[in-house]
């Protein structure tokens, strides 16, 4: 199965997504290439809204994270609650 | 001259504070809100006990009836503390400004009955000096409660309420000339319909409980006042009366109320459920304080219902208070 990628800066914002994401997709690998957080999934990585507004505590709006989002890849299904990365296209 | 660039990665030796990693685990990042609150409380080498409470330390836990283990349990489910809230209030406020500008730019307010505006200030303007009390026994709370985790969202929500106060102003001034707010002191003074509240407000001044302040001000009237008032009396009559301008200058508070209603259940709910053997007289205590604070408070505000809402007040206190009594249940209070 091909790999999918997202990749954020290492900072306190993008700290919950990436927690968030952890929790949701537990085959998720996540490692720390200089300033980035990197996080790579086989197949398929959901990000979903509801799993970052409970490590916040706060409302979060999805559009949010792609001001530290650097790079991904695999194709986008993106709506107001979730992002997903998959091959499925 | 060749000049060789290398990149090379340094890795932090620790993640966070030492202090901070005792209590999240070591190696592990912190968040800012962890970093911002644990070890902030003051624990040992007081010295002296301050002359005008000489029974307790200057930071002493015994001041509330309630016992807690660990005190930084009472955690905040916002995460606040003083960036994040900052710049939570800041967005907030911005928000509050545009309607401001939409209601005054299109003469919203002229729309406005006469009736309906006098009955929306002789309602508003008391709340001034509740919202102020609110201040002031929050402020009271972060003095005499114990932990940062506690404490910090107090002073925190003291200032949201003199927020409310300065909008609750800046709604007559935008809806009616100055003098108005001299009218709503002595409204809040001497009408009858107004004592049993400005009774039940300087009663809670003297309480000396932080815990019994947080249940009497924050779960008891608070729970029965924002849903009452902002929810039953403007959002839901005033709007259908032709008010709509009123639900805009006032829309902070239903959404204030809402996302602080989460702090608050969350410290009921961690003191009900602290580990035994202090659960059962920590749960006894909350529910004795509940029952007291909310039967006066529904109580107080039973005027209040029908100078806004007329015979539909009785019914809509009913409501709230129902709503508030299945709230406190579902925090584990015996009721």
């Amino acid at each position: 199965m091909s790999q999918v990628f997202i990749a954020f800066q290492a900072n306190e914002e993008s700290r919950p997504v990436v927690e968030a994401i952890v929790t949701d997709n537990p085959e998720a690998v996540v490692s720390y290439p200089t300033g980035l957080v990197k996080i790579d999934a086989p197949g398929r990585l959901t990000i979903r809204r509801e799993t970052i507004e409970e490590q916040t505590g706060r409302p979060f709006d999805l559009q949010q994270l792609h001001v530290n989002l650097v790079t991904l890849s695999g194709q986008i299904d993106e709506d107001d609650d979730q992002l997903t990365l998959s091959w499925n296209h | 001259m060749n000049i060789d660039l290398q990149t090379r990665e340094i890795t932090p030796l620790r993640q966070t504070f030492a202090h901070v990693a005792r209590l999240v685990g070591e190696g592990k990042a912190a968040t800012r809100y962890q970093e911002a609150t644990y070890g902030g409380q003051p624990m040992a080498n007081f010295h002296y006990r301050p002359t005008w409470d000489p029974a307790h330390e200057l930071f002493d836990a015994s001041r509330s009836r309630i016992r807690l283990a660990d005190w930084q349990a009472l955690k905040d489910p916002r995460q606040f503390y003083y960036a994040t809230w900052t710049m939570t209030r800041a967005r907030q406020q911005e928000a509050v400004e545009a309607n401001f500008q939409f209601v005054e730019s299109r003469g919203l307010a002229a729309s406005m009955s006469d009736t309906l505006r006098t009955r929306l200030l002789e309602v508003l303007l008391p709340l001034r000096h509740v919202a102020w009390g609110a201040n002031m026994n929050n402020a009271a709370i972060c003095a005499y409660g114990y932990g940062t985790a506690f404490t910090a969202p107090a002073m925190f929500h003291a200032m949201d309420h003199l927020g409310i106060a300065q909008l609750i102003t800046r709604l007559a001034l935008a809806l009616d000339e100055p003098d108005v707010l001299d009218t709503g002191k002595r409204a809040w003074l001497d009408d009858a319909c107004w004592q049993d509240l400005r009774r039940y407000v300087e009663d809670t001044f003297v309480l000396q409980d932080p815990v019994e302040l947080f249940v009497a001000q924050n779960l008891a009237l608070d729970g029965l006042l924002y849903p009452l008032v902002y929810g039953h009396y403007v959002d839901d009559h005033l709007t259908l009366h032709g008010g709509t301008a009123a639900a805009m200058l006032t829309s902070f508070m239903p959404e204030w109320h809402d996302e602080t209603t989460r702090w608050v259940d969350a410290v009921v709910k961690t003191m009900v459920a602290a580990a035994e053997p202090e659960a059962a007289a920590n749960r006894e205590l909350l529910t004795q304080w509940f029952r007291h604070w909310a039967g006066r408070a529904t109580q107080a505000l039973a005027p209040i219902a029908e100078l806004a809402l007329g015979e539909h007040g009785a019914a809509a206190l009913s409501e709230v208070s129902a709503a508030l009594d299945a709230r406190a249940a579902k925090l584990g209070l015996a009721l």
